[in-house]
């Protein structure tokens, strides 16, 4: 088996709903808590295994907005399980799922380095690495109907934009939307060879912009105004 | 990469403890100084002491230490593995070998015992150096460290500040230097012409770009927005890139104190000039220098994660 995800880049909105949902889940899983510093504080920080970035892709008028969900790829070829002095990471052999093992970690940072996509971060408050366990607390657990055993992330998505599955099985619901949708690995030239994927967002037309009617020099005053009062 | 003073004072000082033992351990083997008792003694605990200082230094970075027993766990895959188990293993063989050399001066009848000790201390001592640049060496994700002059830079530059101090050794124990101060000379040569090498190695933009980190490799790529209003673990640890008067103000340090100070203070001493406070300014300086050097080393370095948080190239 080899369990990971695909992440749609056409319809995911960006809504950070996965990241939090992700974090009310893991806070009290197994490698949890999710420490927190300054919560209500100027600087609010803390670890997560999710994170959502925003991108500007071409230029106007061919540009386009893409938000960028980011966890742990689960690579097959996970350095960050190499270089760990210890034994804590390790790349399960059954699922191929990478994980820790909070009771032997020393806090390092030797494993962040060795990542390219900022999986890992180190929880300052117990001294160890935490990263996406993809839910192995959930996915597993045969007492939750067959539906919840997702990772939190996936449930969550609003859009759909989260698919959760094993990526051996030609025939699995990931496998399918790889194959039909182009699915593409992030940085494929380091060599990580993630399972996570990618589909890039669909080819739509143009929206035109030349029916736009032009400024009125009332309307043009009328923002220069706006734009110069400040409160 | 943030520059962590913890590693930088360990790398600089085991990295000279390290040198200074190879060369005494090479010049007792292969007899071409005389000693006597004292000064391999000084030099031995000398480099001994600057080892432990830097292991002990090299805990403190460790958010977790009290797992720190563990480390020697992952041998086969692990460089930084590997270089503690060498670190631990030396001291022992080290230890016998100074020994030995202490007890052989009087009656010489264990010659034998004591050289393999010497090649035994002095491999672990090499393949220690090897091993912390190869701790480095071996980042995929880091493309100004992964090469084989990151390695080849920790061992001359461990070498090359082992040699001052060899030089300071036979300067306070009066003994003839003018060989040591030689090979001392062509060592910080070396390791300034490797070093001068690998600035000129990193200064070509190549790697993982913003397009690949991203996956759109046909268009314009912009970060709009981190999803972040304070900083992560991943900032504080990956987005410190030094401003370049400050990498340029240092890499003159690098050389005028790291090298030409150095090479020129020991290159009177092989001259035939008397005078310990050459020895002093000369290992002075270079501690000066290469501790610049290691700073720079992480804080030139630019980690892919930083394509994720804008920077278009790495």
């Amino acid at each position: 088996m080899k369990l990971g995800l695909v992440i749609d880049l056409d319809v995911c909105v960006g809504c950070h709903g996965c990241a939090v949902s992700c974090k009310q889940w893991n806070t009290s899983g197994t490698t949890g808590p999710l420490t927190d510093y300054r919560p209500y504080g100027e600087d609010p920080s803390g670890v997560w295994f999710n994170r959502i970035r925003s991108y500007e892709v071409g230029e106007y008028p061919r540009n386009k907005t893409i938000n960028f969900p980011m966890s742990c790829m689960h690579c097959e070829q996970a350095d960050c399980v190499d270089v760990c002095p210890t034994g804590a990471s390790y790349k399960r052999k059954e699922d191929g799922v990478v994980l820790i093992d909070q009771d032997k970690c020393m806090g390092c940072n030797y494993c962040s380095w060795a990542c390219p996509y900022g999986a890992r971060e180190l929880d300052r408050s117990s001294g160890t690495m935490k990263k996406c366990t993809l839910c192995i607390d959930r996915i597993y657990d045969e007492r939750l109907d067959e539906y919840d055993r997702q990772p939190s992330c996936v449930i969550t998505c609003p859009a759909h934009a989260r698919h959760f599955g094993d990526f051996d099985d030609p025939e699995s619901k990931v496998s399918q939307l790889v194959r039909e949708r182009g699915g593409y690995t992030l940085m494929p030239e380091l060599g990580y060879n993630p399972t996570n994927r990618y589909l890039p967002p669909r080819v739509t037309r143009l929206i035109p912009t030349d029916d736009v009617s032009k400024k009125s020099l009332i309307s043009s005053v009328k923002e220069w105004v706006n734009k110069a009062i400040t409160r | 990469m943030h520059p962590a003073f913890s590693v930088i004072f360990f790398t600089v000082a085991s990295g000279a403890g390290y040198g200074l033992f190879i060369l005494m351990a090479l010049a007792y083997l292969l007899g071409f100084v005389d000693f006597d008792k004292g000064s391999i003694l000084t030099g031995g605990l000398l480099s001994l002491a600057l080892i432990s200082a830097g292991l002990l230094s090299s805990t403190l970075h460790l958010a977790n230490p009290k797992n720190a027993w563990r480390a020697f766990f992952r041998f086969k895959t692990s460089w930084l593995a590997r270089e503690g188990v060498f670190a631990v293993l030396f001291y022992p063989v080290a230890l016998l070998f100074l020994l030995g050399v202490w007890v052989n001066t009087d009656k010489p009848d264990y010659n034998g015992l004591v050289a393999v000790l010497g090649l035994a201390a002095l491999a672990l001592a090499l393949a220690t150096l090897f091993s912390t640049g190869m701790i480095y060496g071996c980042l995929k994700t880091i493309r100004q460290w992964n090469t084989a002059l990151t390695p080849t830079n920790y061992i001359l530059l461990g070498l090359a500040t082992g040699s001052i101090l060899f030089v300071l050794v036979l300067v306070l124990n009066a003994k003839p230097v003018i060989p040591i101060a030689s090979l001392s000379v062509a060592l910080i040569i070396l390791a300034a012409i490797s070093k001068a090498i690998y600035y000129i190695w990193i200064a070509t933009v190549t790697g993982p770009t913003i397009n690949t980190a991203t996956g759109f490799t046909r268009a314009q790529v912009r970060l709009l927005d981190t999803g972040h209003t304070a900083g992560t673990f991943l900032t504080q640890e990956f987005s410190y890139f030094a401003p370049a008067r400050l990498r340029l103000m240092l890499r003159v340090v690098v050389f005028v104190a790291g090298f030409f100070l150095p090479v020129f203070c020991v290159g009177l001493l092989a001259l035939g000039l008397k005078g310990s406070w050459l020895a002093v300014l000369a290992i002075l300086a270079a501690f000066a220098g290469i501790t610049a050097e290691r700073w720079l080393f992480f804080a030139e370095a630019r980690h892919v994660i930083r394509l994720y948080h804008g920077a278009q190239h790495t």
